[in-house]
């Protein structure tokens, strides 16, 4: 079994993300840029399923310009075995990346998706879902353990309640939460490898996908600001403040 | 001029308030998008008479099914189901509240008639656009959605709960609706459970960081605080994944959002990941021992001290000011 692990590029999540003077986008100049910490726990979750011999390869995918290859060549120095880079340089959204994650699911023999619930940028928490739907599988979101069986895997879910398990067909796409392992460093040696590694460009349009992003983005501006408060000297003095000043006990 | 549906919550027949803010976020829609009516889908044990009392709030239409198929939540039956009542009814757009069930299955949901979903939207401007925080809260986006399908999902804080107005809508019951074998199957649940209240609708949360150390002191310690306020217990990330808390305690970016009247932050450093789903509490505060603590840039008041000193201080002296008050 092969298995499909989609990797995006986001902006370092320790950056402190600024808006661009016309509100059009945020500032990029000088940014740092990560493969989105949830694709990361999908890689390591495959690379396990693969050293426990269930898979025979793992396939990182990514949707973008040329340099969105750096973070595939990061699930490749993970250990991930190929690469697919589907090019585009226009904006994507959920859907348009749902949409090129199936499309090379169906061009290869995949037996599973793994990907990341949301992506720490858009925060949409999507595109795994689509891409379920799409290819007309099964899915297991926010996913804190997998246990492959013969023919379904049981997942157990990070629901509002507490924590749910399901059990599902394969192939299947599963979703991470943050709770599903502790991605491995990339190695040095493993950096060096993955330069060898192969890496496929697709041009979006020949996957038979036309871009048709129905969001738009009018205007960003930050969140309003916290007017600043006070460091109280004691108990007393914060149990009085909460009383008198803030009313909330 | 289309129909919007509404994905309501339902526990043994009585509606969440996660279904409340659905029907108050719809009715801004049906405003701002001039859509015709709100048509609303309960599912599961108790479904009538969760449908009964969705239409006091005044919708138009609440479409139900009791169906062994839905007695589980699962993504695939609830998606053909609403599927099925979104076609049947002339809907070409659909709300739901953005909780682990509707961030679940909305997308699958969209993606089956060929919608665009903006998620975990925090406002809707007269014009029709919307507005959602990106980037952990660090970018606050007016976004516009084209085509001939739009869905949303909601962020719980930013909407009120509707209020009972005139129930003039019909009931129907849905038919019977193939559900493919992919949906699989819920084998096990283990809920957190507790006698506490919710934390997403709590007035008071009270959340411990790593600086709690383990699970024993967050009952030692937190609990007594939390139990003198009546509040929620939550949690950092790092306090979640070193298993000092449930999963479904966390509160951030990508845990939960809350936005209570208090929040007390615990031995918290204030990462941006844990503020973006803190931050418009109306009165925040950090207890922690580093004067330096990021938390303390939103805090409203800060009380720079070691938490096992301070907090069994506060838990008895806001026992004493509740017994006196
Ligand atoms: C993809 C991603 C998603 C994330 N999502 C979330 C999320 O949803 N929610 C979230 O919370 N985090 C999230 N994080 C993690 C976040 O970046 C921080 O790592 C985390 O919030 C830190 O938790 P903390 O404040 O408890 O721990 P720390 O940052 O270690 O802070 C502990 C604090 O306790 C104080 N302290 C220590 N001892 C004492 C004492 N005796 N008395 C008083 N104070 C004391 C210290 O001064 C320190 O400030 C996410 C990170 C990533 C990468």
């Amino acid at each position: 079994m092969k298995i499909l692990v989609p990797v995006k590029r986001v902006p370092d999540y320790e950056a402190k993300i600024k808006i661009n003077s016309d509100g059009s986008g945020i500032v990029t100049d000088g940014i740092k840029w990560i493969a989105n910490p949830f694709d990361e726990i999908a890689v390591e979750e495959a690379l396990k399923i693969r050293e426990k011999g269930d898979a025979s390869e793992v396939v990182v995918v990514g949707i973008g310009p040329a340099d969105a290859a750096t973070q595939l060549r990061y699930g490749m120095a993970m250990g991930a075995d190929s690469g697919v880079l589907v090019t585009y340089d226009g904006e994507v959204d959920s859907d348009l990346a749902a949409r090129a994650i199936a499309a090379v699911y169906e061009k290869g023999e995949y037996g599973m998706i793994i990907m990341g619930k949301q992506s720490i940028d858009s925060d949409a928490n999507q595109t795994g879902q689509l891409v379920a739907e799409h290819l007309g599988l099964p899915q297991a979101c926010f996913a804190s353990k997998v246990e492959l069986g013969e023919g379904s895997v049981k997942v157990t879910r990070e629901v509002d309640g507490g924590l749910e398990t399901v059990e599902v067909s394969t192939p299947c796409v599963i979703t991470t939460d943050l709770r599903l392992n502790e991605p491995r460093y990339a190695s040095l040696p493993g950096i060096m490898k993955a330069k060898k590694k192969p890496m496929d460009e697709i041009p979006l349009g020949d996957l038979g996908i036309e871009p048709n992003v129905r969001i738009s983005i009018r205007k960003m501006s930050p969140p309003p600001e916290r007017a600043a408060g006070r460091k109280v000297a004691d108990v007393a003095e914060l149990v009085s403040a909460l009383q008198n000043e803030a009313k909330v006990l | 001029m289309g129909n919007i549906l509404v994905y309501l919550d339902q526990n043994e027949g009585v509606l969440p308030k996660s279904a409340k803010i659905a029907i108050t976020a719809a009715g801004e829609l049906k405003g701002a998008w001039s859509k015709d009516k709100l048509i609303g889908v309960c599912l599961g044990k108790g479904a009538s008479a969760a449908a009964d009392e969705a239409l006091t709030f005044g919708l138009d239409e609440v479409h139900f099914s009791e169906d062994a198929a839905y007695e589980k939540y699962r993504a695939v039956a609830y998606a053909c189901a609403c599927q099925s009542v979104y076609a049947s009814a002339s809907c070409d757009a659909a709300v739901a509240t953005a909780n682990t069930t509707g961030k679940d299955f909305f997308p699958r949901l969209a993606a089956k008639v060929d919608a665009v979903q903006a998620s975990d939207i925090i406002g809707i401007n007269s014009d029709g656009s919307l507005v959602r925080p990106m980037y952990a809260g660090d970018v606050i986006a007016e976004i516009e959605l084209s085509g001939d399908h739009k869905f949303v999902t909601l962020r719980a804080t930013a909407f009120d709960a509707a209020q009972p107005s005139s129930a003039s809508g019909a009931k129907k019951e849905l038919g019977s609706v193939d559900i493919p074998a992919i949906a699989g199957e819920v084998v096990g649940y283990e809920l957190s459970g507790g006698d506490r209240p919710e934390l997403t609708d709590a007035e008071v949360v009270v959340s411990g960081g790593r600086a709690m150390q383990s699970e024993e002191n967050f009952e030692k310690v937190l609990f007594p605080l939390a139990d003198a306020l009546g509040a929620a217990v939550g949690a950092s990330r790092a306090a979640v994944d070193s298993g000092y808390a449930p999963n479904d305690w966390q509160v951030g970016q990508t845990g939960k959002v809350v936005a209570p009247n208090l929040y007390i932050a615990v031995g918290i450093s204030g990462a941006i990941q844990h503020l973006a789903g803190m931050k418009d509490s109306k009165v925040i505060v950090a207890i922690n021992k580093d004067p330096d603590a990021p938390i303390y840039e939103i805090a409203d008041y800060g009380l720079v001290a070691d938490l096992y000193e301070v907090v069994p201080e506060l838990t008895e002296a806001i026992k004493a000011a509740k017994s006196a008050g």
